[in-house]
Order: C-alpha cells, then sequence, then structure tokens
C-alpha cells in the first residue's frame, strides 16, 4: 500500500511535467489520463446508443404499421426495402440482432463500465490514475477498433450478422442458412473478438488499481458501493469473457475450416453437409455461461451508480451497506451457474433443469435484498430530486418490475410457454435494457459537473426523465401481455397466423411509444452537448456528496489532486449524521475534527488513525 | 385507437414545446452559481410521483382485467392446466410484492421530499429488519421453487408406453409430420437420404419405414397421450404450439421429444372460444432464417375413434412416391410393396 503510495506519489511530477507538453493527440486522442478515457467511452457510447435505438425505431415501425410503406427509408436502406415498400424480413433480422447486439455489448458493457469505472475508480479511491494508463489506452482504442469493424459490417452487400444476438449456430455458422452469416458473420466474429480484448484490458485494470492503488485509510469496508460493484463487475467479465472467446474460436472453425464442433447431421441448400457429431447446444452452454454473467456485467455498476446518488440525494446513508455489498458478491458468484436457465426447453436433461430452476430462484433473494435496502433508504430520507435521482429510482423501479417477471421466466415449467415470446422481451428490457440505462444516464447527470466543470440544466433534465420513465413502461409493460398471449419475439410479421393476429392496436402503441422515447433522449443529447460548453459553472462540491472525487479540483488535470491525495478517514455515507453541523462529513474529513457526532467507537479510533495531517511519506499503519 | 394517438401526439408536441421554452431561457440565462435546492420543482416531481403510481396502477388494472380473455389462450392439454395454475399461484405471489414494493417506493419519494427544517433520519443498518427480508423471500421463492419443480418433473416425465408416437421435422421454413404406419413404428432415417422428394431422409432398407406416412397438417386424437418426436434438418427451430402449452427446440443432430394429453378437440374448442374459424397452430419460436414468421403447421385434433378413421384412410408415402422402390434393396421390395399396400401387380 504505503509503497504504491510513494510510487505514484513520485510519478505525478513527471506526469504534471508532460502535461505542458502535450500535443492535441496525446491530450485528447490517445490519452492516458482516465478522464479523457472514460470521455471517449461515454461519448462511443453515447454514439452507439443513438445507433441502436434507430435501429429501434425502424423495426418498431414493422411491427406497429406493418401496412405503412417505407419507401421513404430507400435512400439510407437502398435495396433492403423490397419493390413494395416494405423492410426486406432479413433486414428487419439484421436490424434487431445488431440492435442487441450494440445494446447490451457496446452501449451498455463498453459504454457504462468503462465510462464510469474509468472516470470514477481513480477518482473514488484516490488514485493518481490506473495501474497502467497504456493499457486503459489500449482498451479504448481496441474497442474503437471493435466498434469500426461492426459498423462496417452494417453496409455491406450480404448484410450485418442476422442470427440474433446469441448468434446461435448452425444458422450463425451456414452461409446458406440466411444471408447475414456470410461476411456479416464474419465481421461481427472479428469485432467481438477486439471487444473481449477490449473488455479485459480494462477489467484487469479496474481490479489491480482497486486493490493496489487505495489512498491511505481507503479500506474495502470504506470503499463506495460505486467501486464495490465496478470490482465485482470487472471480476465478473474477466472470467466469464475468455469463455466467448472459446465459443467464438470453435464457430469460427466450423464456419472457415471444416470442423463440426456444432454441425452435425444438416441438409441444407439441397445438399447434405459432412460435417457430424457436433452439438449446437454446446455453443448455448458456451455462449450463456457468457451471457448470464454478461446481463449482471450490464446491471451491477448500474446498481451501484445508483446506491451512491440514491444516498447522496436521500441524505442517508445507505442502508445495510455491507449488506448491500453482501448482495453484490452473492449476485456476481450466483451468476456463474443459472446460466442453463436459458436453455430450459433445448432439450437438456430435465432433471438438470430442475437444478437450475433452483439456483435460479436462489439468486432472487440477494437481489430482493438490494431492493428492500434502496426502499429503506428513501424511507424518512430528505429527498432532493436531482436528474440523476429521478433516474436512480426509476431504476428501481424497473429492477422491481423485471426482477418480478424474472420468477416467471426461471419457472421450468411455465418458461415452457413464455420462452422466446414478447414476454421476454418486456422482461430484459425492463430489468436489464432499461435498469442499465437509467443507471447510465444517472451516472452522466450526477457526475457531468466532475466531468466537464459544468452543470447539466435540470429542468431539461426532468422533462427527459419523465418522458423516459413513462415511455419505457408503454413500450415495454404491454410487451408482456402480448408475450403471455404467446407473441413469438423476432417475428417480421404475426398475420400468418390466426393466434398471433390480434394485438394491432396495442402494437402500434408501443411504437409511437418506442418513437416518444426516442424524441425524450434528444432532449438529454442537447442538454449534454450544450451543457459541455455552455452550462452553468459547478461548484465545489454541487450535490454535498462525501466521496473524495468532490474534494479534487474543478477541473483536474491529469494526476487528480494538484498536491497529496486526501486521506480518507470514515465510510462515504455519513449523511445526516446525528449532532453533526452539515447534513454530510466527506470521507477525508478525520473523526477529530467532529467531535459532536461522533459515536463512541469513532472517538476511539481516533488514537489509532493518529495522523490527521497526513504526510506522504509515512506509512499508514491501520491498514491491513 | 386513432383519439389515442391524437392525444399521445398531442402530449409530445406540448412537452417539445415546454422543452423548446426552456432551452431558449437556458440560452439567455446568466451563468452564475447557484447551489440552493430548487424547491418548487422538487414538490412537483414528488407529486409526480405520486401520480405516476396511481396513474400507471389504475390503467394496469383495468387493462388487466378488461382485456383478460385475449392474453389469456384457452388451454388445451393436460399439464397445461397444470402450468397454469403455478403461472397464476407466481402472479399472485410476485404481484403481491411487486405491488408493494411499487408503492412503498413512490410513496415514499412523495413522502419524504427535501425539507430545509428536517433532517433525515440516520439509519445506517438493522440486523432484525434485514434477516427478516433475507428469510421471508428465502421462503416464499422456496415454495414456489417446490411446486415449480414438481410440475416441471410431472411434465418431463416418461412418456406413457401407449402413446401415439408422431414425428414432428423444422426445416426452413416448414414442419412437416410424420406417422409410423400400421406397424406402430417409425422407420429409420438418414439426413443423406434427403432429398427433394424425401423430406425425411427415409431409409426404406428399415422395413418399418415401409408404411410411415406423412399429412400435411398435425392430427391429434383427444385424449390420448401423444409423444412428438421433435428434430430439424438444417438449423435449429422450436415447435411451439401455445393453446397446448407445448414448446421444444427441434435441434439437427439432437432430436428432442415432449408428450402432452390433448383434451379439447378442434370442434370443442370452435364452440368454447365461439369462433368458427379457430384452429390450433404449430409456430416456430427459434430464429431460423429470412421466413422464421412462416412456419405454421396447422393442427388438428380429432375424438378419439375419428383420428383412429383418419389415421385408416392414410396412405403410406411409399404408396404416394412408388418411384422410390427401385431404390431399395432388391431382395425387399417384395415386403415393402406389401408393407407400402402397394398391389404387387403394379410393378
Ligand atoms: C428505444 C428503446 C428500445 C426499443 C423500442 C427496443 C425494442 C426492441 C424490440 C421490439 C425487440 C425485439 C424484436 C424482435 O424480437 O423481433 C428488441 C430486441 C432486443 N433489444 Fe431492444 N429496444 C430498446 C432498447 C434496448 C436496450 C437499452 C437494450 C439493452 C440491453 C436492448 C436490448 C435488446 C436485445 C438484447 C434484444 C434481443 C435481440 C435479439 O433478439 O437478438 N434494447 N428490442
Ligand atoms: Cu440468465
Ligand atoms: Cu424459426
Amino acid at each position: 500500500m504505503a509503497i504504491a503510495d510513494i510510487h505514484v506519489a513520485e510519478d505525478t511530477h513527471h506526469e504534471d511535467h508532460l502535461d505542458h507538453e502535450q500535443s492535441f493527440v496525446t491530450k485528447y486522442i490517445f490519452s492516458q489520463d482516465h478522464k479523457t478515457i472514460a470521455k471517449q467511452f461515454l461519448i462511443t457510447g453515447i454514439f452507439w446508443a443513438l445507433m441502436g435505438g434507430l435501429m429501434s425505431l425502424v423495426f418498431r415501425l414493422q411491427l406497429g404499421f406493418p401496412e405503412a410503406t417505407l419507401e421513404w427509408l430507400r435512400p439510407i436502406f437502398g435495396g433492403w426495402i423490397t419493390e413494395s415498400g416494405k423492410l426486406e424480413p432479413e433486414f428487419y433480422l439484421a436490424m434487431v440482432t445488431m440492435h442487441g447486439t450494440i445494446m447490451v455489448f457496446f452501449v451498455l458493457t463498453a459504454g457504462l463500465s468503462g465510462t464510469f469505472s474509468n472516470f470514477l475508480i481513480p477518482l473514488q479511491i484516490g488514485a493518481r490514475d490506473m495501474a497502467s494508463g497504456f493499457m486503459n489506452m489500449l482498451s479504448y482504442w481496441f474497442f474503437f477498433v471493435s466498434s469500426v469493424v461492426m459498423f462496417i459490417s452494417l453496409f455491406i452487400e450480404t448484410g450485418p450478422a442476422m442470427g440474433g444476438w446469441v448468434i446461435y449456430p448452425p444458422l450463425s455458422a451456414l452461409p446458406q442458412a440466411i444471408s447475414g452469416s456470410g461476411l456479416g458473420m464474419t465481421m461481427w466474429l472479428i469485432a467481438m473478438m477486439f471487444f473481449i480484448v477490449s473488455t479485459m484490458l480494462g477489467g484487469i485494470n479496474y481490479i489491480t488499481t482497486i486493490i493496489n492503488l487505495r489512498t491511505r485509510g481507503m479500506s474495502f469496508t470504506r470503499l463506495p458501493l460505486t467501486i464495490w460493484a465496478f470490482f465485482l463487475t470487472a471480476i465478473l467479465g474477466l472470467l466469464s469473457f475468455p469463455v466467448l472467446v472459446a465459443a467464438v474460436l470453435l464457430l469460427i472453425f466450423d464456419r472457415s475450416f471444416g470442423t463440426s464442433f456444432y454441425l452435425s447431421d444438416i441438409y441444407i441448400g439441397g445438399e447434405a453437409l459432412p460435417n457430424s457429431g457436433g452439438s449446437p447446444i454446446l455453443f448455448q452452454h458456451l455462449f450463456w455461461f457468457l451471457g448470464h454473467p454478461e446481463v449482471y456485467i450490464v446491471i451491477l455498476p448500474a446498481l451501484g451508480i445508483t446506491s451512491e446518488i440514491i444516498s447522496t440525494n436521500s441524505r442517508k446513508p445507505i442502508f445495510g451497506y455491507k449488506a448491500m455489498i453482501g448482495s453484490l458478491m452473492a449476485i456476481a458468484i450466483l451468476s456463474f451457474v443459472v446460466w442453463a436457465h436459458h436453455m430450459f426447453i433445448t432439450g437438456m436433461n430435465p432433471f438438470l433443469g430442475s437444478v437450475f430452476m433452483l439456483l435460479t430462484f436462489i439468486i432472487a433473494v440477494p437481489s430482493a435484498i438490494k431492493v428492500f435496502n434502496y426502499i429503506t433508504t428513501l424511507w424518512r430520507g430528505n429527498i432532493i430530486f436531482t436528474p440523476a435521482m429521478l433516474f436512480s429510482i426509476g431504476l428501481v423501479s424497473f429492477f422491481i418490475t423485471g426482477g418480478v417477471t424474472g420468477i416467471f421466466l426461471g419457472s421450468a415449467a411455465l418458461d415452457i410457454q413464455l420462452h422466446d415470446t414478447y414476454f421476454v422481451v418486456a422482461h430484459f428490457h425492463i430489468v436489464m435494457g432499461s435498469a442499465a440505462f437509467f443507471g447510465m444516464v444517472a451516472g452522466v447527470y450526477h457526475w457531468f459537473p466532475k466531468m466537464f466543470g459544468r452543470m447539466m440544466d435540470a429542468r431539461l433534465g426532468y422533462i427527459h426523465f419523465w418522458m423516459s420513465f413513462v415511455g419505457v413502461y408503454s413500450v415495454f409493460f404491454p410487451m408482456h401481455y402480448i408475450g403471455i398471449a404467446g407473441f413469438p419475439r423476432r417475428y417480421y410479421s404475426f398475420t400468418n397466423f390466426d393466434a398471433f393476429n390480434s394485438y394491432a392496436d396495442l402494437n402500434a402503441l408501443i411504437t409511437i411509444a418506442a418513437f416518444i422515447t426516442m424524441s425524450a433522449q434528444f432532449i438529454f443529447l442537447f442538454n449534454f452537448f450544450y451543457s459541455i460548453f455552455r452550462g452553468r459553472k459547478t461548484p465545489q462540491n454541487p450535490w454535498n456528496s462525501n466521496t473524495l472525487e468532490w474534494t479534487a479540483p474543478i477541473n483536474p488535470e491529469h494526476g487528480n489532486w494538484p498536491g497529496e491525495i486526501p486521506t480518507v478517514y470514515r465510510w462515504p455515507y455519513d449523511y445526516s449524521k446525528p449532532g453533526a453541523k452539515e447534513d454530510f462529513i466527506p470521507q477525508n474529513i478525520p473523526f477529530s475534527e467532529t467531535p459532536e457526532s461522533n459515536f463512541p467507537n469513532e472517538t476511539e479510533s481516533i488514537k489509532l488513525q493518529g495522523i490527521d495531517k497526513g504526510d506522504a511519506i509515512i506509512v499508514d499503519e491501520t491498514e491491513e | 385507437m386513432m383519439n389515442l394517438v391524437l392525444i399521445v401526439g398531442g402530449l409530445l408536441v406540448l412537452t417539445i414545446i415546454i422543452a423548446l421554452v426552456r432551452v431558449s431561457s437556458l440560452i439567455s440565462v446568466a451563468r452564475k452559481e447557484r447551489t440552493k435546492i430548487d424547491k418548487s420543482s422538487n414538490k412537483v416531481n414528488g407529486l409526480l410521483m405520486l401520480i405516476f403510481l396511481i396513474v400507471s396502477g389504475v390503467v394496469t388494472i383495468w387493462y388487466s382485467i378488461s382485456t383478460f380473455d385475449d392474453y389469456n389462450l384457452p388451454i388445451a392439454s393436460e399439464h397445461g392446466l397444470e402450468t397454469d395454475r403455478l403461472f397464476w399461484i407466481t402472479m399472485v405471489i410476485t404481484g403481491f410484492i411487486f405491488v408493494l414494493t411499487n408503492i412503498l417506493l413512490f410513496y415514499f419519494s412523495f413522502r419524504y421530499q427535501y425539507n430545509e427544517d428536517r433532517r433525515a433520519y440516520f439509519f445506517p443498518d438493522n440486523n432484525k429488519l434485514e434477516i427478516i427480508w433475507t428469510v421471508v423471500p428465502a421462503i416464499v421463492l422456496t415454495l414456489l421453487v417446490i411446486v415449480g419443480i414438481s410440475t416441471w418433473n410431472d411434465i418431463t416425465g416418461k412418456a406413457p408406453k401407449d402413446s401415439e408416437v408422431i414425428e414432428i421435422m423444422g426445416f426452413q421454413f416448414a414442419w412437416v409430420t410424420r406417422y409410423p404406419g400400421k406397424d406402430n413404428k417409425l422407420g429409420n432415417y438418414n439426413y443423406r437420404l434427403i432429398d427433394a422428394e424425401n423430406l425425411f431422409g427415409l431409409d426404406f432398407s428399415d422395413r418399418n419405414a415401409h408404411d410411415d406416412f406423412m399429412p400435411r397438417e398435425l392430427h391429434l386424437p383427444k385424449g390420448k397421450p401423444v409423444l412428438l418426436k421433435i428434430r430439424a434438418r438444417d438449423v435449429i427451430h422450436s415447435v411451439f404450439a401455445p393453446h397446448f402449452r407445448l414448446k421444444m427446440d427441434a435441434v439437427p443432430g439432437m432430436p428432442t421429444q415432449f408428450w402432452f394429453v390433448p383434451i379439447k378437440t378442434t370442434e370443442e374448442m370452435r364452440v368454447e372460444t365461439g369462433n368458427d374459424e379457430f384452429n390450433y397452430e404449430i409456430a416456430c419460436t427459434e430464429l431460423c432464417g429470412k421466413g422464421h414468421f412462416t412456419m405454421r403447421l396447422l393442427v388438428i385434433v380429432h375424438e378419439l375413434e375419428d383420428y383412429e378413421k383418419w389415421k385408416a384412410t392414410q396412405q403410406p408415402w411409399l404408396a404416394k412416391n412408388p418411384d422410390y422402390i427401385s431404390k431399395i434393396p432388391e431382395e425387399m421390395r417384395e415386403l415393402a410393396m406389401i408393407n407400402a399396400g402397394i398391389s404387387l401387380d403394379e410393378k
């Protein structure tokens, strides 16, 4: 610990020096400053969110207004619009697939973790930067390359990948099966490989930084919940993404080198393929071994962010800090043993189905604890509705709604009817898509002042929130009904079936709601970019928050704190402590300065803390 | 519907106007520091929380009740009765938690809005509370798991011996079915024997294949266990018969199965739904390509005796495609013709 501190302290001078000579390129493009890299992730994430969102509007148009002519989209989509002005069914699938891939991986993994882990870890634990600025930079640029490859794949002749974001073979392995499984799929696989490298580089960095570079006094039990969430997320990623590498590699072999890992007994395009002995189900096991942890990779950071925001804006400590950490850990561990709940009806052994059902229900317990703790934090609080707070409350509501439907889907017998229907679409959009999206937006509103030194406009934030919140519920809640009625997902149109030939009204309504929700995001975009340049200047600590980032200068240079890094003396949630002068006590205030609010055991610990006016060279003996 | 669109559209225009007004006032606003909490908007937001809770609650309840019959498909299988019961048990339990927690969430947000003169209550933890809300959900979930697993085991248990065995195969982009014929045994197949006619790749060197027949629909007997043998020959498909609460993937190279007991004939269902044109259907629920959304198979449930009568009228595939007799090993040809009911003179 101490050694690391000293090293970093030495480094600063070095880096301060560098800052002056930095050219535009090293400062804004190939930057090694975690704050700049975070912004790069954020901007790229916003770009992808926009792409993914617009794609969803395209296929929502088809679903909501199947009769309408989309001739006006021809200038953009060209041949993918049929003679009669309709979306080509394969193109519909391409849009759905790209939308899912982009949202899950590029927006809610890279855009969310990439932005906030990078931005907050050093600032909240009191470090000058990430453990390796260079790896961190590489992490972004691998993501960038991945993005470029994926983006180009949208424009190729045979179309981008079309087999769904889960790319189940044989569909994804055989170009004869669907045109997107040609070059488009190859590019998807290459892009994902780059993406995984990026995630690994980032993850290793987050973990090492959190373990090694915490400032003096910042023990694990004093870490803000954001950091705990990022920490566990990074571990999840590190353990699960390599399995996706394996799955993808084997798929590449099957596609290009004639192996039969996933292929067997196939007759397609008028000929019998030579492959035999493979199993498409193997792919699904490998995929979901990543896929399920992945949904937690998406949601945990959002939960961390909202823990912080809800506590700050309720002016109350987060209820059950230790229980929150415990549930995060339980969720993280259990998330590795529930993957086959995505596969109840693939024909796997029914006994396995029972086991995975049991494990899935166990994971519901820590999730429930988190919800109760959030609600108790609000109870008797003194709630300030900043836009960030509103989005956090929205997240909790989504987490409840989506969690409840998860109980249905986790029950194998019920999944028989609900699997691959719109019920699933409703479930994961609410619990993972919208919840994580709200967490990300909440984070942007909350830490915007730290990122850009200016404030975003609150009123526009309110409008953004209410339109999005009502919008999201109006888009996804009705899908439950359609799902219970059995409507299958990834359907281009429902008119072929008597059973699914209803609900045209509801589908139209959903599409309208989707447009409204999307238009609200433009209010956000305006607010975001306008405020970067012309927003109100922020005060030092705009939300009266306890965490360390607000002790850094308003516009921190590379190195974050000009002088010494502050020492931490207390946990981050001393809000509204009885007896205290203000309703918050930042982490860097020693107990010796707050005799009026100390609890007996804290008064005692003053002696242990010893070094009130810390000196950079002194080793902190209280550290473990 | 049109009205709704207009209302929604109107609201949209309104909010956009508000946003625009806000934007213009923003541009002219003096950029000075301010950390004061904006109390009026805090109140509005708090109130909106409550309004959202009430309005969305009312709309949800109203819609759920008034359209109940639309989204609850009538049940047509024995196990469907069980899964639907489980569904509603789960709905009641989770519904209770859902309503309770959402009410608390929005009510607390409204009730405890910022007030300068008040301090929040410093309440960092409470072991008793935390134990309660760990243990209670754990118990409730355990109960659900127990009911759920026993239902699941019933459904996925071994099919009864006297089950009617029928094969269903998915390919891009249709379902085809195969019945075992008089010998009650499905013949062997080999995917390398598939061609434009022989969709299943039937192997006629197996005598059981000779009398297999393939109708264009799936015919089922009411009240008798049916064992569906499910497979696919190109990519993964999934058999989904919504009224029967039946779904199972069709995987190339890995045959799967699902057994169930139909409890209502098509006729009975027509009476029950009051729809003369009602038909059972099978859809595909695993993305399989361009025509995924078109993979429909008609299902017809007969009374048992009608079913037997219908079966007796069906001609073996081989009888309909006599060309294939030449592909059968010489010594089996005669047998095959007898099995398929082709008169030997024809040759
Ligand atoms: C503007 C908001 C959004 C709308 C209107 C929307 C709508 C939809 C719809 C209707 C589908 C199903 C299409 C089909 O099955 O035919 C879908 C698929 C999907 N969406 Fe979204 N979505 C939105 C945002 C998001 C977000 C934020 C995520 C992030 C997790 C997300 C992730 C997915 C995934 C993973 C799929 C499945 C793709 C697949 O089937 O391969 N969506 N979306
Ligand atoms: Cu899962
Ligand atoms: Cu299909």
